[in-house]
This record gives C-alpha cells, sequence and structure tokens, in this order.
C-alpha cells in the first residue's frame, strides 16, 4: 500500500483524519502477544478473561495505539513524523468486532523550521463509542522550502 | 486512623531511579514480525528497496515497535497488594526513527504514585518514564505510561 505525502500546505483545521477500519481478531492478539511480550491472558483466554471481571477477552491498549499510529502514518506519508502521541485507554475492546480510528486536525503552527500539526485522534468501537481518546502532535514537509526541509 | 496505604517503602523509593539498561538489536525480521502482528502493510517497513529509496535510506520501524522492549511491569519487580493491573495509557514523544541495524538501550524510572478510589474500588496509579536511546547515543524516544493496579470486586 503506496501512501502519497501529504504537506503543511494540504492541510487544514477541521480536516478529517480516518478512518481506519481494523477488524481485531483473538488471532492477531494472540500475534501482538508474542511481539510485545505482553501475555497477559486477559488478551486471549476467555475463561481468565472471566475469572478476572471481564465479559470477554480484550486488546491490548498497545495495539490500540500501533493502530492509531497506522492511521497517521498512512494520512502524512513517509515524510511526516510523529512528535507526541498520548492515548488513554478509557474503555477496553473486544476482538470480533471492528474499530475505528479517527480523528480531526485543531491546528496548525509553525516553532523555527517545524511545520506542526496537532489533531484530536480516537478510537470507536462499532456502536460508536470512544473507547480510546488521544491528542497528536506531527511535523510535515512544506513546500516552501525547494527541497524536503522539515 | 489507620493508613490504608500499600505503597511499600521499596517501591517508594524506586522513585526517580532508572533501571539498569536494556539493549536490543533491531533487524528488519523483528520489524516485519512486528508490522504484521499490528497488520499494518506499509512497505516502509518491510520493502527494501522502497525503504532504501525513502528519505529515511533504510527499512524503518512503526512508531509503537518500540513496545516490543517494554520492562517489566512494576508488579513484576515491586510487592504491589491489588492483583490485577490495567494499562491505562500512554505518551510518546520521538526525536529519532528507530530502524534496521539500530541497538535501543532501554532503561525506565518510576516517576509517580498515586493512591485513589474509583469505580474499581481502591487503585494505585504507577506512572513511569521509559527513555529509549541508540547506538549513536541519540535519544529516539520517551514513553510515560500508566498502570492502574487494583483489586477485583468479588
Amino acid at each position: 500500500m503506496m501512501t502519497s505525502q501529504l504537506y503543511f500546505e494540504d492541510v487544514e483545521a477541521g480536516d478529517s483524519l480516518g478512518p481506519l477500519r481494523k477488524d481485531p481478531t483473538t488471532r492477531q492478539l494472540v500475534m501482538y502477544a508474542g511481539v510485545s511480550g505482553d501475555f497477559n491472558e486477559i488478551h486471549y483466554d476467555q475463561e481468565y478473561a472471566r475469572i478476572h471481571g471481564l465479559s470477554n477477552i480484550i486488546l491490548h491498549g498497545a495495539l490500540k495505539n500501533a493502530f492509531l499510529a497506522q492511521m497517521l502514518t498512512d494520512w502524512m506519508g513517509d515524510d511526516g513524523e510523529i512528535k507526541i502521541l498520548s492515548v488513554q485507554y478509557r474503555a477496553p475492546d473486544e476482538p470480533g468486532s471492528p474499530v475505528y480510528c479517527k480523528g480531526l486536525v485543531k491546528t496548525k503552527d509553525v516553532v523555527g523550521e517545524e511545520h506542526l500539526i496537532n489533531c484530536d485522534i480516537w478510537l470507536e468501537n462499532a456502536s460508536g463509542d470512544i473507547t480510546t481518546p488521544a491528542t497528536v502532535t506531527v511535523s510535515l514537509p512544506s513546500r516552501t522550502n525547494s527541497s524536503t526541509a522539515f | 486512623m489507620p493508613n490504608n496505604s500499600i505503597i511499600t517503602h521499596s517501591l517508594r523509593s524506586a522513585i526517580g531511579v532508572f533501571s539498569d539498561p536494556v539493549f536490543y538489536k533491531v533487524d528488519k525480521d523483528v520489524i516485519a514480525q512486528f508490522a504484521r502482528a499490528i497488520g499494518d502493510c506499509n512497505p516502509i517497513y518491510t520493502d527494501e528497496s522502497h525503504a532504501r529509496s525513502s528519505r529515511h535510506g533504510r527499512i524503518i520501524a512503526p512508531p509503537t515497535f518500540l513496545r516490543s522492549m517494554e520492562p517489566p511491569l512494576p508488579g513484576e519487580t515491586y510487592s504491589i497488594s491489588y492483583p490485577e493491573v490495567f494499562d491505562g495509557g500512554s505518551k510518546w514523544e520521538y526525536f529519532e526513527f528507530v530502524g534496521e541495524g539500530d541497538t535501543v538501550s532501554v532503561s525506565t524510572k518510576i516517576i509517580d504514585l498515586k493512591e485513589r478510589k474509583g469505580s474499581l474500588g481502591p487503585m494505585l496509579f504507577i506512572i513511569r518514564e521509559t527513555i529509549y536511546i541508540n547506538q549513536m547515543n541519540k535519544k529516539v524516544a520517551l514513553q510515560r505510561s500508566t498502570y492502574i493496579y487494583y483489586q477485583t470486586e468479588s
């Protein structure tokens, strides 16, 4: 999947990011456990999850973080950079149901030579509830320089 | 009034103390595995010729790849009498890209402890900061993360 490059001048406050739909499965949670080292059974063992007060196994918070980061890198293109990404895991998400990464551009800022975009982003479940609110500051290349300076 | 704090002397003494660094080698196979696990098929993570012709000049890792180097949970190092734990969230600050060929050192310190009563009953919030430094001694990222320890209501 090739993405085009987004430039600072292409973005306006109020622009939307995403939606990026992800369809997490129990298998994915097992794969994510393997690469992250987070083998907490609440992510793949139904019985364990129930004993520990959950109605179902749940996604790793950090996997949801990864989904949101993917929405950002897809949106920005390879020359964009995430500077600050802050996520809160307010409510659990379960595998077997789609989740949607979405966002909204809030402000644009030039700080020295950096061209920064601040966004609210979030993960929504299939019912439209925001389970994972987040904020992000990214740096994008600017068309005002002849070479790709950031 | 009895003190109901579960914060041990050992835990409180840990505030502000960095753990010994642990070193991780980053190669294209671990990057590809991580990208596969999160379901991100961006070729910058797997396609060498695409990555070489990009600004990065090499295969780079997805932004949250550093979670593959996560230090042990506080409850694995210190005695915490609440058996359950939730990941409350993370704040990442990024300074350099991480990619194929890097070696990253990882060290963490607890920066705050908070006891609260909430919907889950009594809770202990542990906030820690993890610092990632590459082989050129450049800081690549900081992660501030919150862990919430609590007891199951039974």
